[in-house]
């Protein structure tokens, strides 16, 4: 069963049709990486797939669950950072922690959180309120709630944006841990990103799938990956 | 099989979203500000507005008459953080991506709300005290105006949470909610009256006027606990609740 299933997604917000028609399907082990220039829509496929929108017609699965039916049950699957990982920035992250483990009705919260913060490594920032903290630690954060959980279905929109080489490489490092028990998907604009860290690439222009193959085959379509990219979403 | 987890029970989402919220109001100077307003605005009305001194009548009514006022306006600024905030830090989308459903999270913040309402109107409670010290007041209608008032409170921050909900600017929210309440406090002094002559009959003009927050406060005021009037503060309140939480399922 793949764990991630999006079916004909269609999404429009007034005129704009953002989202036209995009299926893929997404098993445990795979790390998704999902490319496109800005505005392609790919925000909204991941604002669908996690719940946050409504699709205008189409369905998205997490876990098995369709996410307008049964929504709650379908997000008890899904971990999910938005873009720019917003938190209440005045409260400090064990609260923020605690908070998200008490609304996903986790046993054990304090433990969790504990645990949590050792693995994204914020325990020495755990007492600090969100809003004081550097962007890379506020990513963490993000990255932190999203995991707490343990859940099958990570969603990470654009995880490493607007951090520095080392931040990145820590955020990669992360993922990459957990990467092989779950299936993930990673929205990006670094073609590196997809070379070091994901198992497939789908990119995503005009609101419609352009390519969806493995990173290997995507690698081979040329030595310039911008150039391909630029053909690709043209 | 990574540990997916059972869906929260409503109970326990409600409880955290309340205590989060609450604790909300403390984290910043305002809520003292605030609650320093509503205690002195509300004991210097009944001295210097109402007479409540000179009067030499044991009861708070010159003290409760004043409250739809002081509702109308400060139920906006403590109501307007609540969906607005999470707007615009962004974080209404963890909300909604959470396994939590909009109303339960909407429960918890209108009671966070109220409560914190609650907490303002407590200060003022001396008041009662120094009547009960100068004369004999009876306690019955002390405490039915307090619930009236607390009920007024819930009504106008049912109204102050849908405009809340409507837009990401605390500012808007609440002059929305001012606005709103407003309306609800001055349409009982029949201000409206002349413009609606010509529209509606005397006895509808009289339902209309029915609708003024005062009017329905006043019966608590003299000790009558009356179901119409619950009604109606209730009826606002869970209209707020209700359509709040449908504008954020619906965004």
């Amino acid at each position: 069963m793949a764990l991630i299933e999006a079916q004909n997604l269609r999404k429009s917000y007034g005129s704009i049709q953002a989202v036209r028609g995009i299926s893929f399907q997404v098993d445990r082990g795979e790390v998704v990486g999902f490319l496109g220039p800005n505005g392609a829509g790919k925000s909204t496929t991941m604002k669908l797939l996690t719940g946050h929108l409504l699709p205008d017609s189409g369905s998205a699965k997490v876990g098995g669950f369709d996410i307008t039916e049964s929504p709650v049950a379908a997000k008890a699957h899904l971990g999910y950072s938005p873009e720019g990982a917003p938190a209440y920035g005045e409260m400090t992250v064990r609260e923020f922690l605690q908070f998200a483990a008490e609304l996903r009705g986790l046993s054990e919260p304090s433990v969790k959180v504990q645990n949590t913060l050792s693995l994204c490594r914020l325990t020495e920032v755990a007492q600090q309120t969100i809003e004081t903290l550097s962007k890379g630690y506020r990513m963490r954060v993000g990255f932190a709630q999203a995991v707490i959980h343990d859940p099958e279905v990570l969603i990470l929109d654009e995880p490493t944006d607007g951090l520095d080489p080392n931040q990145k490489f820590e955020v990669r490092r992360l993922l990459k841990e957990m990467a092989a028990r779950k299936a993930v998907i990673v929205s990006t604009h670094l073609l590196e990103e997809i070379e070091e860290l994901c198992t497939r690439v789908i990119i995503i222009a005009q609101g419609e799938v352009r390519c969806d193959e493995s990173k290997e085959k995507f690698l081979q379509r040329g030595s310039d990956l911008n150039q391909v990219f630029r053909q690709l979403t043209a | 099989m990574s540990s997916s987890t059972p869906p929260t029970s409503a109970r326990k989402t409600i409880g955290a979203v309340f205590r989060r919220e609450f604790a909300g109001y403390f984290r910043t100077p305002l809520a003292y500000v605030f609650l320093a307003v509503f205690n002195a605005f509300a004991i210097s009305l009944a001295f210097f507005v109402g007479y409540i001194y000179e009067a030499g009548v044991a009861n708070l009514d010159r003290f409760f008459l004043y409250h739809p006022w002081l509702w109308a306006f400060l139920a906006p600024a403590a109501g307007a953080r609540l969906w607005a905030e999470e707007h615009r830090q962004g974080t209404i989308e963890l909300l909604l991506t959470w396994p939590v459903t909009v109303w339960q999270t909407a429960l918890g913040k209108f009671l966070a709300g109220w409560a914190f309402l609650a907490c303002a109107l407590l200060i003022t409670t001396p008041i009662a005290f120094t009547i009960g010290y100068l004369g004999d007041p009876d306690v019955g209608v002390i405490i039915s105006g307090y619930i009236g008032s607390l009920l007024c409170a819930g009504a106008c921050l049912g109204i102050a949470t849908i405009a809340s909900a409507l837009t990401r600017s605390q500012v808007i929210a609440f002059v929305v909610g001012f606005l709103a309440c407003f309306i609800l406090v001055i349409v009982g002094y029949g201000v409206f009256d002349e413009l609606l002559a010509g529209i509606l009959s005397p006895g509808a003009i009289e339902e209309v006027r029915r609708l003024g927050l005062w009017r329905n406060l006043e019966p608590f005021t003299l000790g009558l606990i009356d179901l119409r009037p619950c009604a109606y503060f209730l009826t606002l309140s869970f209209a707020g609740l209700g359509l709040s939480t449908l504008i954020i399922e619906r965004r």
